[in-house]
Order: structure tokens, then C-alpha cells, then sequence
């Protein structure tokens, strides 16, 4: 995950210390991918090693406060002016299950889709509980304004994900179906339609365009 | 909850269109209740039999055989004009396509379903203008259909359906026409009329729509396969986490 670029952003705001880090990065993801301290410092230390952000003393209590570079203003421009990439497609356990599921003997394929579905569609749920919470105008200070916008913007992207994988098992379970109907299994439960042999003919001539 | 009486109940519904052999049977004995304070989707695809259902729950079409209750009501001990008169005072009905009468305004729009069931025209005005102003547009109140935007027109949409009080609100698709942020507007006033105390049923195929909803209902060929309650928002940040 890009924590290290995302480290570096914040730190363009001003100078931090690794646990105001983390719990800036938490506050405009929502929590959504928890950070422990120990990553937040390794990164730092690597991206002192990179040159890209330079211990800045400490603060009162103690804490060493680290500073963006040139070279690390650099990165993060670079960061915000190129597209994620996304050549090679994340490992989806879902859509392997299922491509699995289509082809080893014995699965019930509808099963599998189904239970899927509802799992997903209560995780929804839980998202839009989430957005309910909030009005659907945010208020207060500019700054939790600019925090409470990045994490529905989060949220949003949760949700749209998961929209997107029912629309993808509605999919399936379309074609799946369509696949059953235009090759009817030997011990078909559906009666054979009762048509003469030359409408047949035609039926099929029209199946298959 | 489970107590009282359910706002719309369906008991062992089965709808059958045409006769013989080309019988289509759209839903087979489909058991289904909205309780006060719930809004309830339904999901399937086109053909599962989920806009029956609802044309059968607003008294719109009546069924084969089974029962559809309104408030405790047998819609089918009521005639067609003590249907007409229910679907006029209890229940609101909102449309993917709005179905506003573009010669009327907004409030006029509004306002009509109460004049037709005899209440003045004075009173069912101002009862409108309080409905508009509550979905968010008091100021269009004036204004003609074809004057207002998708989402303007939809809000007054659900002000007519949901205008004197009425305790079941039907809604078919009714983000269909309306870009994302829209619609999830729609759906924000539609949840809060329920959490109001309204009964709600959304037909949608549409997950992201189907989640503002406390269950989902999903249809397959005129039956209920499976039903999702919700499994509390603390099992979020899990869910979250593995992703």
C-alpha cells in the first residue's frame, strides 16, 4: 500500500511526529486500513534513508519531529500527477472461488453466488449505516470539514466496490443460467419443450445467432 | 416489533398472468410483511417478480389467490372503490419515471390526492406545502414539472406519496433516472420517512440503493430465496480490514 507517499503528503502540511502520523492518516481514512506505529517508523526511516524526509529535532516531550524534503515534495507531486497503476489486477479471492467453483464437479454454483450476495450486500449495509450517521452536508471547522470529506469519499469507495461485486454475481448467475438454458442437462427437472421437429429446426437456427 | 400488526403483509401470495399454457406464473406463494419504522428492499432480476409484488401491495393488481393486508385491511374485502380510497389516504406510491401531472404544480401536484378524497382545496394546500417543505423544496412549491430537475421532480414525487400522514410508501426504482448523488438524496428522505414511522417498500436492482434498506429481500422467479437482515456496524472495520 502507498503509506510511504501518503506519510509524505502529510507531512507536506507541516512537520509531524510518527504518532500524529498515524492518527492523521486514520482520521482521513476512517480507520479503514489501521496503520500500527511500528510501520509508521519504519517507513520514516526509510524514507530518511531516501532522502525524501529529514529529522527536524523534537518537541517538547521529546518526540523527533521529521520534515518533507525537496526531493520528497518532488515524490508527492509525482504521486498526485500519475494514475495508479494497475497492470497487474489484484488477486480476487472471490472471482478465483468462483472460476474454481464452475469447473470442479459437485459445487452448487448458485450457492455459492447467493451466499456470497448477502454477505455483501450486509457488509453495504454496514457502510450506508455508516453514511447515515453523518448529514449529507458536512459542517464545522474547514479542517474537520476537509477530514469528514475525505472519509466519505472513502466510504463511497467501499461501496461502490461492493456494488460492484453484486452487479458482477447478478452477472454471473445471468449467464450461468443462460449457459444452462441453451444446453439443457440429460436429467433436465423443465419438461422438453413439445414442438414439431421442423419448428425446432428454426428455434435452434435462432439460438444460435 | 414483531407484535404488532405489520403496516403491509402478504400471506401465501401466488399471481398468475394469462391462462393455460402460457400461465406466467409471477409469483408463487410469496409470504411478506413491512413493519412500522422499516424500510425493506427488494432485489431480483427483471422477471423475478418484484414490480407484482408491488403493484399487489398498493392494490394496484390483485392476487391469484393469497391475501394482501394494508394496516390489518384485506385489500380484497375492500371493492375497487374502498381500494381506490385506501391507495389515496394510506397509501404513497413513487415511480422510476416521477408520474407527475406536468399541467399541475408542484404543490398542486401534491395536493391532489387529498382533494380527490374530498378534503378542501385550502387545507390540502397548505398540507402540501408542509410535505414540499419537508423533502427539502418548500421554495418550488409554484413551480411546473417541466421547470424542475430529475431529483426536484422526484422530491415531489415522494411529498405526494407520502403527503396526510400515510404509513406505507411504495417506491418502484425510484433512483432509476437520477445520477448517483441524487438519488442517494432520494434515498436518504425515504429512509428518514421510515425512520419517521412510515413502512417502506423499495423495489431496486441496485445494491448500493438495496443498503439503506434494514432487510433485503431477494426474488427468483416469483420466490423469496433469501433475506438479509444486518449484522450491526461493529463488524465493520473487519469487513473493512480484509479488503
Amino acid at each position: 500500500m502507498s503509506v510511504r507517499q501518503a506519510l509524505l503528503a502529510l507531512l507536506e502540511q507541516g512537520p509531524m511526529y510518527g504518532y500524529q502520523l498515524r492518527a492523521e492518516f486514520e482520521r482521513r481514512t476512517g480507520s479503514t486500513w489501521p496503520l500500527n506505529v511500528g510501520q509508521v517508523y519504519t517507513t520514516l526511516t526509510r524514507l530518511e534513508r531516501d532522502g525524501l524526509v529529514a529529522e527536524s529535532g523534537a518537541d517538547g516531550e521529546g518526540h523527533v519531529v521529521y520534515r518533507v524534503t525537496d526531493a520528497g515534495r518532488d515524490e508527492v507531486a509525482a504521486w498526485f500527477t500519475t494514475p495508479v497503476e494497475r497492470t497487474q489486477p489484484p488477486r480476487d479471492e472471490l472471482a478465483i472461488k468462483l472460476a474454481l467453483a464452475v469447473t470442479v464437479p459437485g459445487v452448487d454454483v448458485g450457492a455459492v453466488i447467493q451466499q456470497q450476495r448477502s454477505a455483501t450486500i450486509a457488509a453495504l449495509q454496514d457502510y450506508t449505516r455508516l453514511k447515515r450517521g453523518r448529514p449529507a452536508e458536512v459542517g464545522g471547522s474547514a479542517e474537520s470539514r476537509g477530514a469528514d470529506m475525505a472519509w466519505m469519499l472513502v466510504l463511497d469507495s467501499l461501496v461502490f466496490a461492493a456494488e460492484a461485486e453484486v452487479r458482477w454475481l447478478d452477472h454471473c448467475e445471468a449467464r450461468l443460467r443462460r449457459a444452462q438454458l441453451e444446453r439443457p442437462p440429460a436429467d433436465s427437472s423443465a419438461p422438453p419443450p413439445v414442438v414439431d421437429p421442423q419448428e425446432s429446426q428454426t428455434n435452434r437456427e435462432g439460438s444460435r445467432r | 416489533m414483531t407484535t404488532t400488526t405489520p403496516v403491509l403483509q402478504l400471506s401465501d401470495v401466488t399471481r398468475v398472468h394469462g391462462e393455460g399454457e402460457t400461465a406466467v406464473q409471477a409469483l408463487r406463494s410469496v409470504s411478506f410483511a413491512a413493519y412500522a419504522g422499516e424500510l425493506v428492499a427488494v432485489m431480483g432480476p427483471s422477471g423475478s417478480g418484484k414490480s407484482t409484488l408491488l403493484t399487489l401491495a398498493g392494490g394496484l393488481d390483485s392476487p391469484t389467490s393469497g391475501a394482501v393486508a394494508v394496516e390489518g385491511t384485506d385489500l380484497a374485502s375492500l371493492g375497487a372503490n374502498g381500494r381506490a380510497r385506501m391507495r389515496r389516504t394510506s397509501i404513497g406510491y413513487v415511480f422510476q419515471d416521477f408520474n407527475l401531472i406536468p399541467a399541475l404544480t408542484a404543490a398542486e401536484n401534491v395536493a391532489l390526492p387529498r382533494e380527490l378524497d374530498g378534503e378542501s382545496s385550502r387545507s390540502a394546500r397548505r398540507l402540501a406545502r408542509a410535505a414540499l417543505e419537508e423533502v427539502g423544496i418548500g421554495e418550488l412549491a409554484d413551480r411546473f414539472p417541466d421547470n424542475m430537475s430529475g431529483g426536484q421532480q422526484q422530491r415531489v414525487a415522494i411529498a405526494r406519496a407520502v403527503v396526510g400522514e400515510r404509513r406505507l410508501i411504495l417506491a418502484d426504482e425510484p433512483t432509476g433516472a437520477l445520477d448517483t448523488e441524487t438519488g442517494e438524496d432520494i434515498l436518504r428522505l425515504l429512509r428518514a420517512r421510515c425512520d419517521a414511522g412510515a413502512a417502506g417498500v423499495l423495489v431496486t436492482h441496485e445494491a448500493r440503493h438495496a443498503a439503506w434498506a434494514d432487510r433485503v429481500v431477494f426474488l427468483r422467479d416469483g420466490v423469496v430465496v433469501d433475506e438479509t437482515g444486518s449484522a450491526g456496524a461493529d463488524t465493520l472495520l473487519d469487513a473493512g480490514a480484509g479488503r
